[in-house]
Formats: structure tokens, C-alpha cells, sequence
């Protein structure tokens, strides 16, 4: 059971600094060893608009954002009018009375006015309002002060001593204030003595790539997978990681497929717009049967669509990307830890199997921030670069005769790095016999052309029995099974807990490893459930739609969300009672919250 | 001993650098004649055919790869240039030529082309340039000239063409060359300068299209080109070199247009390559305090 469970709402336009009030708090937290969720919602605007975060600790794991804010801290407004409607009873509302007023307040809604003027006279600047309120909200949960003041000093440490003396002296006051105008939380924040680690999705795949021996990394800047580039350009020095930011998405492809010709994991990041600009590439990494790795970190399309917000809208295209068949390894993972370890995993593979492997991340996870238990980050990860010949210049000897695309049984062909004496060989996106010479052109021929499409396809035989087929969590004899895929695991498994509560009881299916996929494994586990309902990010039930095409079972209900906002436990709930009650066979749910 | 076995190597042979296949370019197609420079520049540069990595993309001249016994890559329309940056700077030690045509690199890969020369990416890229599309039957090609008809411009193209030195001069391209097939002597030693420079060298080169392209034969360049040697131009002189980069008409000059020495190679910029080797040689992982060290960042 959680014992505290106490959600955060900071918003206010861009350039209010919200970012800052959030790392503060998320890092209090965590330095006490409590469990963190951060999601911020914004905008494609660098000032203005409306930008909400929500920030969630508890004693345990946290897997969504939740439903409810206990603390709403509307820095303009505009904030304000948006969501003081939507507060419950107990939670508080703090806000600057000099700027902010509230309006209609709904019941046991603790309104916290503080004056920035009289608290703090002398500071200048927009950013003392949050500064305060910060330290009031750690006033109404009794967190000792002087832990914000060792943070805050920290926090302000580049911009000078007197920077950190203003932000103390503001803090206090407020501090101060908090506790003499306000009720406090009937709980206090426990410290139970561990502390954790915080992070985002985006840092977590970089993290992997690095952990995975990634030498070479490129990207054309594009939201929401930047966070990926912005990590390794700051790591590049101290990891020895080459790191270019480069025309396009088509040259980021290409330049890493030509690193990693040479030898070096390479890998890009980029959004479903660059992944489509990259599409014929990856074709051309199969082809010539190099192993590359691209995220796709996944945002509402299409074409430009809505940048900032999320969706599970491309599977179709990482299905489909480029022309012709060719063996492709996709992988969702399932959470921000997930980011990071299964980056490893995927090199391996692709290394093994000379292939393109994708990773399917969304904004969700790639900007959304959790803590995480830093022992579970070990960097100390197995690695098998498969059937490398001239790693470290040493090929060992030749006759002189080497095919690169020998046939063989598993349809893997020892690989010759360029630079090793005795193995010289052309690797080409025409279609090609054994020693790589070309029969697309003068001398095409039905049956090479077969057998060499058939020795690259049939790698994939061999990566299925590597991947750990899915597994059911919760009960077996579950009255409904709630089917996701990649992203949208914790907040199922929240809408189950609060399924539960309602004597709902629900299990979870959640797909990870996509291409390959584990069919007859998941129809087995389908085939025995009473009743399965499909929740996904997209309009078009995707996932739904492409389990159908591999294994013939058609879900008996379908729950979607393609509003570029991430589902909410009980818009999961609603549409459980929904199908339940057999009201519906797809719900899609309404975001209450406009942001 | 090893070290006095590698001294004496014996040099490679235009023989040896044959590759698995015979070229299968029309009959007085320019090509060869790239292919027979190409060949005898790296045996008179003195390279090692394993330590050459030759990429192309599409196009009758992208096929050029498999008809040198070098390390190839054989790549996408338009990206050979592209793919090259990857390859040079995950492997410096491997010396990278890339060949294509000039649809391949100044039409659909011209972004590549425009910012591989800015960073000044050390490779040696030959355009064999016939100003015409070949291998898809003879439509317009971006240096195809003003008025010329082909299958896409049966009544004659009105656009004008790009040309590809001034504009190598202006990317910040530091060799930047032009060879016609037709002066093999020169054509060598303008690809044997472009893979001893340390940059990106561009030698265009006039390979006449046999088949397709009528107006600019080999006949129309034996008569109009001029050596720049000839004509008493410095290499080091940047408003010559534009100004000699611009003349197309009754004389249409070849030879060395510009050379900057002074000018860092993309991979000499890089402090992570100073040391250590190439990069696809490095070993993998992450020291255990550097992890310990990414991890503290996120506490």
C-alpha cells in the first residue's frame, strides 16, 4: 500500500521557469529515496503558451502521473483558470495573490495566498514567485529547510554566491510564511534512507548506447528525441564518443550505417518525420547487412503534427519502412528503465545478425522522468559483436577467396571489417551473389537472386528464440486482460490496481519485442484469457490491427487515445466499466485537463 | 622482422587492383578511363588496396566499386558522400575514395555534397560528370547545359546548369579539381594530388556518355578544354580560381582549380580522435568509475 502518494501541478507559460521548482522538488525527493514521476505538458513555443508538469512521489514505484493533484501551483493566470476546477478536497492552490486571483474554489480546496511584494521586496524578477512557493509546498509536507537550502545552493552554485544568498533568503520567507498562514499535509515526507536516482527516457537510451559501446552517434535535432543528442554531446569527450549533428535525417542514417561498416556501434535517434526521411537507408543497412541502431522516439503525427505531444502512431511505419522485405529488429520498451538496458541488448542482436534493429520509444517516455534504483543502472552489460572478422585490425588468415555473403544455414555471414588485409569485398544495395558482386544489372539471375534473399530473410529465424516471449502480469483467471504495448505499461498496471479496488479483477499483456514477434506465444496466452481489451496511443488501433495480421486474434474491446496527451488510470478504468457493461467495444476517453 | 617485411612491401600492380568483374559500361563510355586513373593514382600514391574503402552510390559510374579490387561500398542514390563522413571518421586510418556521377552527387545528394565539403571531410570524390542521366535512359542531369533536349526535355531545357567548381570552392571544399578522360596523364595526377591532400577533394571530371548525351562528346572537350597549367593559373589564388571556375564556352578550362594546405581536415578538429587509434577499433564499454560518474549526475 502506498502511504504517501502526493502529486504536484506546476504550470504557467514558457520562460516561467517551471523546469527549475520541478528538478528541485523531484531531487528532494529522490535524495530521500522516494519514487518519482515527472510529465511535462507543453507546447511547440519557446515563450508563452501553457506549460504543465506534473510531478509525483510516493514510498512506492510510481507508474503514471496519476489522476489528482494534491499541490497546484499556477504561476500566471491562465494556469489558475485552467485547473483550479479540477482540485479535490485536501489539496492546496499556491499562487502569488499579487498577480493570480482565483476564481469559483471548489470544496476543501485550500487556497495558499502569498504576496512575492511583501515576501520578498527587493528581489527582481519573475522567478521568487516559485522560489516561494516552493518552499511552501516543502513547508506543508514538514521537509526540514535546510535540506532546500543545501539543494538550492547547489542548484544556484554557477550563478554566485549572492544568487544562492537570494534564493535561501526568499526561500525562508516563504518558508516561513508557509508555516504560520497555511494548513499543513496531515502526512510528513519520510526519508527512508536510501536515495535514488532521476531520469528521463531520452537520457536512459543515450545511457544504454553508451553502456552498449556506441562510438558513433548523429542526429538532426528534431522533438521530442533531441534529449538523445543533447546527452551524447555532453558525454562525447569523456566516453570518447563521436557525435555530429549533421544535414538531415538521411545523412544521419547513412553516416552511421558507414560508421558502422567500419566496425563501430553506431546509432542515431530521431523522431517519426527524420525516421521517414531515414526509411530507404535502413533498407540499405539490410542490404548490405550492416547493423545500425535508430530510436524512433514517437510524437503525435502526421507530417509535422503536434510536436510536443505523444502518441504510438508509427508502428505501421517501422512495419513498413523502405521498400522490399528485409529482416528488421523493432523493439518498445516498456519504461524509462527498460531504455536504458534493452539499448544493449538490441546492439547485440543486431551485431549477431547483420540487420537494423529500431527502438520504439514515445514522448512519454523519452521526456517523461521517473526515479530509478542506481544500482539497477549497470553499465557492466555483456557484448557480442557476432561474427567480426579484423576487430582490432587482426583477421587471421586468408585464402584469399572470402564471400561476404556466404550462404549458410542460420543466413549469417562472417563480416570483414574494411582495413583487414587478405578480405577485400564490395557490399552493395543492388542485389548481389555470394562474393558481393552484382546481379541486379548484366546478369541477373532468378536463383541467386532467391538464395540471397532468402539467406538474408532467414536470420530472422534465429533472433525469435533469443527475445523472452511476454508474460502475463497479474492473475491468470483475470475477468480481462488489458493488451499494451511499449509505452503504456504502468499506466495499465495503475488502472488495474484501481480496477482491483473496485473488484475489478484485470491482468496485463504488455508487448515489448514487436518484430520479431512472439505469436504463437501471445495467442497461447490470448487464447486462455476471458477477455481481452487493447489500450494504445493512436487513433487507428495499430497494435490491435497488426496482432491480428500475425496471429488472427481480433480483440474483443479497444481503448485509444490520440488527443497528444498520455492516458490518465482512469481513462483506462472508464473504459474497462464501459466494455464491461457492454456499452462500447472501442472507448476513447476525453482529457479533462487542457493543456 | 615483421616491421622490415612491411618496409619492403611491394607496391600494388594496376593488375591487382582489377576487380572481381569487367565493367559493364557501354563501349567509349568515358568511365574507363576514370577507372584507369583511378588505378594508376593509387599505385603511383603508393596505397594498400585493404586500407582503401571506395563508396559509391547509383548511377552507370557508382558501379565503379566492383570493378576495383579495394574495400567498396556500393551505397544508396545520393549518399555515397554521406555514408563516406561515417566511414572516415569511425575508421581515419582507411583512406576513402567515393565516384559516383553527377546526378548522383550534385542532384539528389547535393545537400551531402554541400556540407561533406564545408567540414572539409579528408576523401577524394570523383565525379565522373557526362551531363546527362545514363543509367535511367538519358533524361536532364543538373550540369546538363542550357537548350539541351533529352527524353525529360524534349524541347529543350531552360534551366541552367550547376556548376560544381565554384560552388566546391565557395562550400569550403580545399582541392578542387577538374579532369576530362580524354588527358589521362593529367587526370592521374589530379587524382593522385586529391588522395595524397589531406581534405576534401572534388575532381569533376568530363566522362562523356556515348549513348545519351550527343552535344558534350568526347570530340566537343578534346576541342574546348585547356590545361590550367597552360594557362598560367595559381592554384592558391581564390579570385583566379573562381573566375577560371566560371569560363564555359569556346575554351573550358581543366586542371587544378584551388588547393588550401592550411585548412584542418574534419577528423585533425575532432580532440576525441587524437589519441587511441580509429574509433571502430577502440575497445567497448565504460570504465566503472566513468559509470559511477554518469550515475552521480542523476542523484
Amino acid at each position: 500500500m502506498r502511504r504517501i502518494d502526493l502529486a504536484i501541478g506546476i504550470g504557467g507559460a514558457a520562460g516561467q521557469g517551471i523546469a527549475t521548482p520541478g528538478d528541485i522538488l523531484a531531487r528532494i525527493f529522490v535524495r530521500r529515496g522516494l519514487h518519482v514521476n515527472a510529465y511535462n505538458a507543453y507546447q511547440s513555443i519557446i515563450r508563452g503558451g501553457h506549460i504543465f508538469l506534473t510531478l509525483r512521489t510516493s514510498d512506492q514505484p510510481v507508474l503514471s502521473q496519476g489522476d489528482k493533484f494534491d499541490v497546484l501551483v499556477p504561476l500566471n493566470q491562465d494556469t489558475m483558470n485552467r485547473h483550479l476546477r479540477l482540485m479535490r478536497a485536501g489539496s492546496a492552490v499556491l499562487f502569488n495573490s499579487d498577480a493570480i486571483k482565483p476564481g469559483g474554489v471548489p470544496d476543501g480546496v485550500q487556497l495558499c495566498p502569498f504576496s512575492v511584494k511583501a515576501l520578498a521586496p527587493t528581489i527582481k524578477g519573475d522567478l521568487v514567485q516559485n522560489t516561494i512557493a516552493l518552499a511552501a509546498i516543502l513547508r506543508l509536507v514538514k521537509v526540514e529547510f535546510k535540506i532546500l537550502e543545501e539543494i538550492l545552493a547547489i542548484q544556484f552554485r554557477r550563478r554566485g554566491a549572492a544568487a544562492v544568498a537570494d534564493n535561501v533568503g526568499v526561500a525562508r520567507a516563504g518558508y516561513e510564511y508557509a508555516a504560520t498562514h497555511f494548513t499543513e499535509f496531515p502526512f510528513a515526507l519520510p526519508d527512508l534512507g536510501k536515495r535514488l536516482a532521476f531520469f528521463e527516457g531520452n537520457q536512459a537510451l543515450a545511457m544504454g548506447g553508451a553502456a552498449a559501446g556506441v562510438r558513433f552517434y548523429c542526429a538532426y535535432p528534431m522533438s521530442p528525441a533531441s534529449g538523445v543528442l543533447h546527452w551524447m554531446s555532453r558525454h562525447a569527450r569523456q566516453l570518447g564518443i563521436m557525435v555530429r549533428q549533421v544535414e538531415d535525417e538521411i545523412a544521419v542514417i547513412n553516416m552511421a550505417i558507414g560508421a558502422a561498416h567500419t566496425g563501430c556501434r553506431a546509432m542515431c535517434a530521431t523522431s517519426g518525420g527524420g525516421f521517414a526521411l531515414m526509411s530507404e537507408a535502413l533498407g540499405a543497412a539490410a542490404m548490405m547487412e550492416i547493423p545500425v541502431v535508430c530510436i524512433n522516439v514517437q510524437r503525435a503525427g502526421p507530417a509535422t503534427g503536434v510536436p510536443t505531444k505523444t502518441e504510438q502512431g508509427d508502428l505501421w511505419q517501422m512495419l513498413g519502412a523502405g521498400q522490399g522485405d528485409y529482416p528488421r529488429i523493432i523493439v518498445a520498451p516498456t519504461n524509462i528503465v527498460d531504455c536504458f538496458k534493452l539499448v544493449p541488448k538490441v546492439f547485440n542482436l543486431v551485431d549477431k545478425f547483420q540487420c537494423p534493429g529500431i527502438i520504439l520509444s514515445d514522448l512519454l517516455l523519452s521526456e517523461g522522468r521517473s526515479s530509478i534504483d542506481p544500482t539497477e543502472l549497470d553499465f557492466n552489460v555483456p557484448i557480442d559483436r557476432g561474427e567480426l572478422i579484423g576487430l582490432n585490425g587482426n583477421g587471421g588468415p586468408s585464402n584469399g577467396s572470402f564471400k561476404r555473403y556466404l550462404l549458410t544455414e542460420s543466413g549469417i555471414s562472417p563480416r570483414a571489417l574494411p582495413g583487414t588485409p587478405g578480405y577485400l569485398h564490395v557490399v552493395a544495395t543492388d542485389e548481389h551473389n555470394e562474393d558481393g558482386v552484382l546481379i541486379s544489372d548484366e546478369f541477373t539471375d532468378p536463383h541467386k537472386r532467391q538464395a540471397i534473399h532468402e539467406k538474408r530473410m532467414r536470420k530472422m529465424d534465429g533472433v525469435l528464440p533469443l527475445l523472452p516471449p511476454p508474460e502475463l502480469h497479474g492473475a491468470a483467471d483475470a475477468q480481462v486482460t488489458l493488451l499494451g504495448w511499449g509505452s503504456t505499461e504502468g499506466v495499465i498496471r495503475e488502472a488495474i490496481e484501481q480496477l482491483a479496488d473496485a473488484g475489478i479483477v484485470a491482468n496485463n499483456l504488455q508487448i515489448r519485442w514487436l518484430v520479431p514477434l512472439h505469436a504463437d506465444a501471445i495467442l497461447s496466452i490470448l487464447s486462455k484469457c476471458q477477455q481481452v481489451v487493447v489500450v494504445e496511443n493512436n487513433y487507428s488501433g495499430q497494435f490491435a490491427r497488426y496482432l491480428r495480421s500475425e496471429t488472427g486474434f481480433a480483440a474483443a474491446g479497444h481503448i485509444r487515445k490520440y488527443d497528444g496527451e498520455p492516458f490518465m488510470p482512469h481513462h483506462i478504468v472508464d473504459g474497462i466499466n464501459a466494455i464491461l457493461a457492454g456499452s462500447t467495444k472501442l472507448y476513447v476517453p476525453v482529457h479533462e485537463i487542457q493543456v | 622482422m615483421a616491421t622490415l617485411v612491411q618496409a619492403e612491401r611491394v607496391k600494388v600492380t594496376v593488375k591487382e587492383l582489377k576487380g572481381k568483374v569487367d565493367p559493364d559500361w557501354c563501349l567509349g563510355c568515358g568511365d574507363f578511363g576514370v577507372l584507369a586513373a583511378l588505378k594508376q593514382a593509387i599505385v603511383e600514391a603508393g596505397l594498400e588496396p585493404h586500407k582503401i574503402l571506395t563508396i559509391s552510390g547509383i548511377g552507370c559510374s557508382s558501379n565503379l566499386p566492383g570493378y576495383l579490387n579495394t574495400y567498396g561500398m556500393h551505397t544508396l542514390h545520393g549518399r555515397a558522400l554521406a555514408v563516406a563522413t561515417g566511414a572516415q571518421l569511425a575508421n581515419h586510418d582507411l583512406k576513402i575514395v567515393v565516384t559516383g556521377g553527377d546526378g548522383d552527387g550534385y542532384g539528389i545528394g547535393g545537400n551531402h555534397f554541400v556540407h561533406a565539403m564545408r567540414r572539409n571531410v579528408d576523401l577524394t570524390y570523383i565525379v565522373m560528370n557526362n551531363q546527362i542521366y545514363g543509367l535511367t535512359t538519358g533524361q536532364l542531369s543538373p550540369t546538363s547545359i542550357k537548350g539541351m533536349n533529352t527524353k525529360s526535355t524534349p524541347f529543350g531545357s531552360v534551366e541552367n546548369p550547376i556548376n560544381p567548381i565554384p560552388l566546391a570552392i565557395a562550400a569550403g571544399a580545399s582541392y578542387v579539381a577538374r579532369g576530362f578522360t580524354g588527358q589521362q596523364r593529367q587526370l592521374v595526377e589530379l587524382i593522385k594530388g586529391g588522395l595524397q591532400h589531406r581534405g576534401f577533394a572534388l575532381i569533376d571530371t568530363f566522362s562523356p556518355c556515348v549513348t545519351y548525351n550527343h552535344d558534350n562528346t568526347h570530340e566537343f572537350f578534346k576541342q574546348k578544354t585547356r590545361k590550367l597549367e597552360d594557362m598560367g593559373h595559381d592554384p592558391t589564388d581564390l579570385h583566379g580560381a573562381l573566375e577560371k571556375g566560371w569560363m564555359w564556352g569556346d575554351v573550358i578550362p581543366i586542371g587544378l582549380f584551388w588547393r588550401r594546405e592550411n585548412l584542418p581536415a574534419l577528423d585533425q578538429l575532432e580532440p576525441i580522435l587524437g589519441e587511441g587509434g580509429p574509433l571502430a577499433h577502440r575497445p567497448l564499454g565504460v570504465a566503472a568509475d566513468t559509470a559511477q560518474a554518469l550515475i552521480k549526475e542523476l542523484m
